[in-house]
């Protein structure tokens, strides 16, 4: 494997609230290749989000990075004043939100939108960055971009808001994308649409994804390495393919088996039993463990990370392994 | 655009009917100028001749209608007791109040929207705490207060301004301004803060409150996300999502404060038109009250236009009519 552009370890991130400590973020750790696609899959609270917003360091309190460490491109992030912090967002990593609507300035065109985002870094004229932002645009699949940047927000479909956002996203040719939801708030077709023009930009450009959703489906098309988010902790992590075929956690199984594309046709679907579990009670152990078919006394203890080749998983009991490698 | 401005203006139009209907049945209510215009002693001869004169003897519908008559032609009357046209009357006070009102509405609104933008963006810094406790305050002294205790210290105790009075003026297009000379300036010092206090405590109010709501959103993280200083968002992204309520009530506080600054034109013996207004209640001048309340009428249904086409031209959804 090449020298990774991110490399996150142990991070945690917690919430300081009134009512407890909520460990949003305990102890994620993976790399990331130039040009790589990661999905970060999980159930809304397992701490996807604000894994992103970490690596952006734009947590907001109470909550704060509590330890770990975050390297891009060979740099520490954690404990980086501000300023650092800015003068990397936009250039080197940047993000993309689940709802286009809330994302852009309603009261600003997109030109200004864009010429903001590329005064942050640089120095340009009018009408260099007017040039480059039309190109952008165009790359994303926005028609007519020269004449659409003193366009409004308003003026443009969901998807179209959503393009808008993935070129200022792009605009700097950031390392790393953090890409949370973007197509969850869109219709399935120009979900598709946007899926795979995000993917042929990051191979274009070598910059690496993450992308951020509850739907392993739409990741596993795109991404080619996995990490399955549970209360707060990467259960399992894999290469896409491997993982899907053949999980080791039981989390990432009823994922899995719970997909409709896995299913026999007009039988019903196969569920995780119970909910996720809150932040701010967490059981003793194995945060899985209360839903778990497979759980054990042994599971009321923290199991810890497993690493197995390119794969790694958190479990006492994996599934397809014989139960005698733990003891 | 001419569609939304032909109606504005119908509108308008049925307001001002209705205010004056309303306005000349109250001030016929209050009382009879008769018995104070005209002396005591005067003879019967000489008071049925005045009562004649002043159109007194006519039913109250019939004065309504002749009053209509003249407005139309741009004439409000006479006042009964300076006895020149209302217009020039209130036309030579107008300059006081608009300069006084003007200078402690921008005032109050620069200061207060800055304020209450770093209230909101830094709310537990101890200064934000402190700039939510001096508009408390701002809320909830009484302005009539306030206004003798400023006087008492600076004007009384410390002799730095003057107490009353609008001091050296300068003629403009013909009418006397204060602002422009060094004394005028502080003569106007004290009356403008007094009047400011109010609206500087609401505009720290509502940004503040606007300020914390916006900076939740995803339009500012996603802002941060693409790499804009903190500067920037708050000049260029926050202060125009915040601008609307703000512009609201800066139209509303202008036409209020235009109308009624009453109070503070009284404590500080200001000649402007809140007090030829309340002197003209007190004398029954029933000319001066309606031509005053009319324009009133005239004044807010002309900046709340203005107000609306503000928003047009700041906020490009209203622009375009949509509902996004």
């Amino acid at each position: 494997m090449s020298v990774p552009v991110l490399s996150v370890r142990d991070l945690r991130t917690h919430f300081f609230t009134r009512a407890g400590v909520v460990k949003a973020v305990d102890d994620v750790s993976f790399d990331l290749a130039a040009g790589e696609i990661m999905g970060l899959v999980g159930e809304s609270g397992s701490g996807k989000t604000v894994t992103g917003f970490s690596l952006l360091g734009l947590v907001d309190a109470p909550g704060r990075i509590v330890g770990g460490s975050i390297k891009l491109n060979g740099t520490e992030l954690v404990g980086m004043s501000q300023r650092g912090l800015r003068a990397r967002r936009g250039r080197e990593i940047s993000m993309i939100f689940q709802d286009p609507i809330a994302t852009l300035n309603p009261m600003l065109t997109i030109g200004q939108q864009m010429r903001l985002a590329m005064e942050a870094h640089e120095r340009t004229s009018r009408r260099g960055a007017d040039t480059r932002a039309a190109e952008l645009l165009s790359q994303v699949g926005i028609p007519s971009a020269r004449e659409r940047l003193g366009a409004y927000p308003h003026e443009f479909s969901g998807g179209m808001r959503q393009r808008v956002a993935i070129a200022v996203a792009l605009l700097h040719r950031p390392s790393v994308i953090v890409a949370d939801e973007p197509t969850t708030a869109l219709d399935v077709s120009i979900q598709a649409q946007i899926l795979f023009q995000m993917r042929d930009l990051a191979r274009e450009t070598g910059t690496a994804l993450i992308w951020i959703s509850h739907d392993l489906a739409v990741v596993s098309s795109l991404a080619s390495k996995l990490a399955v988010m549970y209360a707060g902790r990467i259960v399992e992590q894999g290469p896409t393919a491997t993982l899907l075929r053949d999980p080791r956690h039981p989390y990432t199984a009823g994922l899995i088996a719970s997909l409709p594309a896995t299913a026999e046709p007009g039988a019903p679907l196969s569920q995780i039993p119970g909910t996720t579990p809150s932040l701010l009670s967490l059981p003793k152990g194995c945060p899985f463990a209360p839903r778990c078919a497979r759980a054990s006394d042994v599971c009321a203890t923290d199991p810890a990370l497993e690493a197995r080749g390119d794969r790694a998983w958190r479990c006492f009991h994996p599934v397809g392994l014989s139960e005698g490698a733990v003891s | 655009m001419l569609g939304f401005i032909i109606q504005r203006f119908l509108q308008a139009v049925v307001v001002m009917a209705v205010m004056s209907v309303i306005v000349f049945c109250g001030v016929y209510a209050i009382g009879n100028p008769i018995d104070i215009v005209i002396p005591p002693d005067a003879t019967q001869e000489i008071r049925a001749e005045a009562i004649r004169r002043l159109g007194l003897d006519r039913p109250l519908w019939e004065q309504y209608f002749i009053f209509i008559g003249n407005l139309l032609q741009g004439d409000l009357g006479r006042s009964f007791v300076y006895n020149i046209p209302v217009l020039e009357l209130i036309g030579g006070r107008l300059p006081a109040t608009l300069e006084l009102v003007l200078i402690s509405v921008i005032t109050a609104t620069v200061l207060g929207v800055s304020l209450g933008i770093y209230a909101g963006y830094r709310p537990d810094s101890w200064l934000a705490k402190t700039i939510m406790a001096v508009s408390v305050l701002g809320f909830s002294v009484p302005s009539f207060w306030v206004g003798l205790i400023l006087i008492l210290t600076f004007a009384v105790n410390l002799g730095w301004l003057p107490a009353g009075g609008r001091g050296d003026t300068v003629l403009i297009w013909g009418v006397p301004w204060s602002f422009p000379t060094l004394d005028g300036l502080a003569h106007i010092v004290l009356p403008a803060l007094n009047l400011a206090l109010f609206k500087l405590a609401m505009m720290i109010r509502l940004a503040r409150a606007g300020t914390r709501e916006i900076m939740l959103t995803d339009t500012i993280k996603f802002a941060r996300a693409a790499g804009l200083s903190e500067g920037t968002i708050l000049r260029r992204h926050l202060l125009k999502l915040i601008s609307i309520p703000i512009i609201t009530v800066f139209g509303l506080e202008l036409g209020s404060t235009l109308a009624f600054a009453v109070v503070t034109e009284t404590i500080f013996s200001w000649p402007g038109v809140g007090k030829l207004i309340i002197d003209s209640i007190g004398v029954l001048d029933r000319p001066v009250m309606v031509a005053y309340l009319i324009l009133v009428a005239f004044l807010f249904v002309t900046i709340n236009f203005v107000v609306d086409l503000v928003f047009a031209l700041i906020d490009p959804r209203v622009r375009h009519g949509a509902s996004a």
